[in-house]
């Protein structure tokens, strides 16, 4: 950490919006994060892959309007309803002055599938003559038109503005877990640095989809057959995925003090890196990052968004383990699964709940994404 | 040494490397050869069969790949070739050590049908997702995994150039390429680099992504001749004809630069962005989100409407796009708008989506470089309503030293990039 780094402005969470198989908001999370558990988990509907499903939001609630619900897939209704959680927890929801003042990060993947229609186009094109215009044809004709922006990654940015009124810039990063600790990463410099004052940084992932359980499957990247703690999976690794959302709203400190906002936590450090995986890269890139949070106490919380895929988890844990030897660990997963582009964002938050609520003084998050990317962060009591 | 800051104190960032791929082909030099002829890279699509689609036009890259591809190879390659051109002239760090941070604009990618169908075979009866993934636990697939995850293209290229730190892969629709730049240029005057391989592209045009402009009338379906459908500004413009290509650019710190005697070619001045939450795929009507985005850019940079030579415009030949991006540059300029030059690259390249922002100010430096304007060709049937001076159809000689490149995309998307003369020149 060099020292114009270690001078910079300091960053609060002012806002915490999260939703989940547990339910929704800061005080469900912050129950389980103190009772551990448990998770709810649904081994039989994509069956033989276990996933952690959502409990059903009441929309409305934010998302007031039909019509923009009808506009959107699954990930961005989550995506938009936890980002207005987020506003309305950090007390700006109505406020239009900082709304377009505020920009906003977002982790996304995107491309939710017609999955009816892809499996009959499928079956169609087997006895097709000619392929190409069948599939031109069926395209055609039964695409919805809409479904594009449903898929496309910006428009969960595009529909938080639209809903919420946010009318600051907004962009969005890609590149499953990466995304969501790079969107945190850039939001805190931002801050840190004095680019910005407020921003908006989180994402939202859908895991009741056979598309991306293909896309995972397709690596042998997911856990199959009944949960398992994400630190205790040797005899069957991999993700079991959760749909999960998590928006915070990042403030400089002063801006905060001056509008007498209540703040979770501090977010002192985020940081990002990107290991050439081999057998030992994850655990040292992990270690390198916490090692630059400075020594951490013995009463640290260690929240991890681990995945559960095979070696990368252990070397997490091993890294956890020496940093930070008595910190009690907590892996995001065994509370509300994987969340992809949202886990980092979904750790972070839960870390800034549990300093929030006293369960700790001060929390470090790490991560590994499945198959590339390594960030951790740090946060302290405010 | 001296040390050399903006007129907001911050560091200076120059760009020291330039590379473009498009439809008219590869290398900074064949394309201004191209573009400033008024050349026109659209043509009917072979690469996949039209019939039944209302555009069979396109401005694809084809001269890449002998074998069949996917978006994300051809995507990949696109970016690799201009990252090339780029890092050679800059001369910066050594071969695959480039000694900066990446941030690349990449199309969102997902499974393609070729690769769902080749699973398919391996399935009895009726295809769907489960059986979908019964063949995927076989394993036999499991290329397609790297291949199809978002983050891939900008991983495969942080390898190939030993980029540092956490690649990241952006999208905000069609000003991609422009936040990629911007992104780079934040990085820099945090000091958190001193170096950034900033690269946009796009190698996307299948026929399911065809169709899904298509299906929102986003499409010109003037399709014969290929090369006229393209035509910003003009009265019966009627979407935009869907490109491919890639740009990229290697910024770096001012003082960096020159301490290590590097060439200048030019300094990314200001950035500007703003957020529309008037509807998903249109603009405010009133034009204030892009408005605000020039002048944002003009006062980051420090100057004012009237230091801007030449607007490389959005101008994607849509007739909602075009009419407000006139309307908003009439606020921003005034009367001045009337005589000052304003083309879009789009009339010869297509929209080449997520990497347009990059290209077009990769062709932006290269205009002020070569003191010519490359015009908006097919401009033929002014539109009225628009009084602008576009370069019709024929490049033009003008000293350019300060440029603002607009880029506007769906979901409310607005980035506009202020990029001057290297400053012994100016």
């Amino acid at each position: 950490m060099s020292d114009m780094t270690m001078n910079r402005r300091d960053v609060v969470i002012t806002g915490i919006g999260i939703a989940s198989s547990l339910g929704e908001g800061v005080e469900v999370h912050a129950a389980a994060l103190a009772a551990g558990g448990p998770p709810t988990v649904d081994t039989e509907s994509f069956k033989p892959y276990p996933v952690h499903p959502l409990l059903a939001l009441e929309l409305d609630r934010q998302i007031p309007k039909k019509s923009d619900q009808r506009q959107m897939e699954p990930w961005q209704r989550l995506g938009v309803y936890a980002a207005g959680l987020a506003l309305d927890s950090a007390g700006i929801k109505e406020d239009a002055e900082a709304k377009s003042a505020l920009q906003v990060i977002v982790a996304a993947g995107g491309g939710e599938r017609d999955h009816a229609v892809d499996s009959a186009i499928l079956t169609g094109l087997r006895g097709a003559n000619e392929p190409g215009t069948y599939l031109n044809e069926h395209l055609m004709g039964d695409l919805r038109p809409t479904l594009f922006l449903a898929q496309l990654s910006n428009l969960l940015a595009g529909n938080i503005a639209i809903v919420h009124g946010v009318t600051g810039p907004s962009r969005t990063f890609m590149g499953e877990e990466q995304a969501g600790v790079d969107a945190i990463r850039t939001a805190h410099a931002r801050i840190a640095s004095g680019q910005s004052d407020l921003m908006l940084v989180g994402g939202a992932y859908n895991a009741e989809r056979r598309d991306m359980l293909l896309l995972f499957e397709l690596g042998g990247y997911l856990r199959q057959g009944s949960f398992a703690p994400v630190f205790a999976r040797e005899e069957a690794p991999g993700l079991i995925t959760g749909s999960a959302g998590a928006f915070l709203v990042l403030e400089s400190a002063e801006r905060a003090a001056a509008r007498g906002a209540k703040v979770y936590a501090k977010l002192s450090h985020a940081g990002a890196t990107r290991s050439r995986r081999a057998p030992g890269t994850v655990e040292s890139a992990l270690a390198g990052l916490v090692g630059g949070f400075g020594p951490l106490g013995a009463d640290a919380l260690a929240i991890s968004a681990a995945t559960g895929c095979a070696g990368i988890t252990a070397e997490e844990a091993n890294a956890l383990a020496k940093a930070a030897p008595s910190a009690k660990r907590i892996a995001a997963g065994d509370l509300v699964g994987h969340g992809v582009e949202a886990a980092f964002p979904v750790s972070v938050a839960l870390a800034a709940i549990a300093l929030s609520a006293g369960q700790a003084k001060q929390a470090v998050v790490t991560g590994a994404g499945h198959w590339r990317g390594e960030g951790a962060a740090h946060l302290v009591q405010a | 040494m001296t040390t050399h800051r903006d007129a907001k104190g911050r560091p200076i960032v120059a760009v020291t490397g330039l590379g473009v791929v498009t439809s008219l082909g590869q290398g900074k030099e064949t394309n201004w050869k191209a573009l400033t002829a008024g050349q026109s890279g659209i043509h009917r699509i072979e690469r996949f069969p039209t019939e039944g689609l209302r555009t069979t036009i396109g401005g694809t890259v084809d001269f890449l790949f002998d074998e069949p591809f996917t978006a994300p190879q051809l995507s990949e390659k696109l970016a690799t070739l201009a990252a090339e051109e780029a890092v050679t002239q800059s001369a910066l760090g050594t071969s695959g050590d480039f000694p900066g941070e990446l941030f690349m604009a990449v199309p969102p990618v997902e499974m393609e049908w070729p690769q769902k169908q080749e699973m398919a075979q391996a399935i009895e009866g009726d295809v769907d997702y489960d059986g979908l993934l019964r063949a995927a636990e076989t394993g036999k697939f499991r290329a397609m995994h790297e291949l199809f995850v978002f983050g891939g293209v900008a991983d495969h290229i942080a390898d190939r150039f030993g980029t540092k730190g956490s690649p990241i892969s952006l999208s905000t629709a069609c000003s991609s390429g422009a936040t990629a730049i911007q992104m780079g240029v934040e990085a820099i005057r945090r000091g958190d680099t001193e170096a950034a391989l900033c690269i946009g592209t796009d190698g996307s045009i299948h026929a399911e992504a065809l169709i899904r402009f298509s299906l929102l009338s986003a499409l010109s379906t003037q399709n014969d001749p290929p090369e006229g459908a393209a035509k910003p500004f003009s009265k019966n413009r009627d979407g935009f004809v869907m490109g491919e290509g890639a740009g990229a650019l290697v910024l770096e710190d001012y003082d960096h630069a020159l301490a290590r005697g590097a060439t200048i070619l030019g300094i990314v001045a200001g950035c500007g962005e703003r957020g529309d939450g008037f509807h998903r795929t249109r603009s405010s009507p009133d034009g204030k989100p892009a408005i605000l985005a020039m002048q944002d850019a003009l006062a980051d940079a420090g100057l004012t409407p009237d230091d801007v030579d030449y607007i490389n415009a959005h101008g994607t030949s849509t007739p909602e796009n075009d009419k407000m991006e006139a309307m908003s540059c009439a606020a921003v300029f005034g009367e001045r708008m009337a005589s000052l030059p304003i083309s879009s690259n789009k009339s010869m390249i297509g929209h080449t989506l997520t990497a347009a922002g990059a290209v077009e100010a990769v062709i932006s430096f290269l205009t002020i470089a070569n003191g010519k304007i490359p015009p908006t060709i097919n401009y033929a049937n002014p539109d009225p309503a628009i009084t602008l001076d576009v370069v019709p159809n024929t490049a033009r000689d003008a000293k350019v030293r300060t440029i603002i490149s607009n880029s506007f995309g769906f979901g409310g998307q607005n980035t506009c990039l202020v990029l001057t003369a290297p400053p012994e020149a100016a």
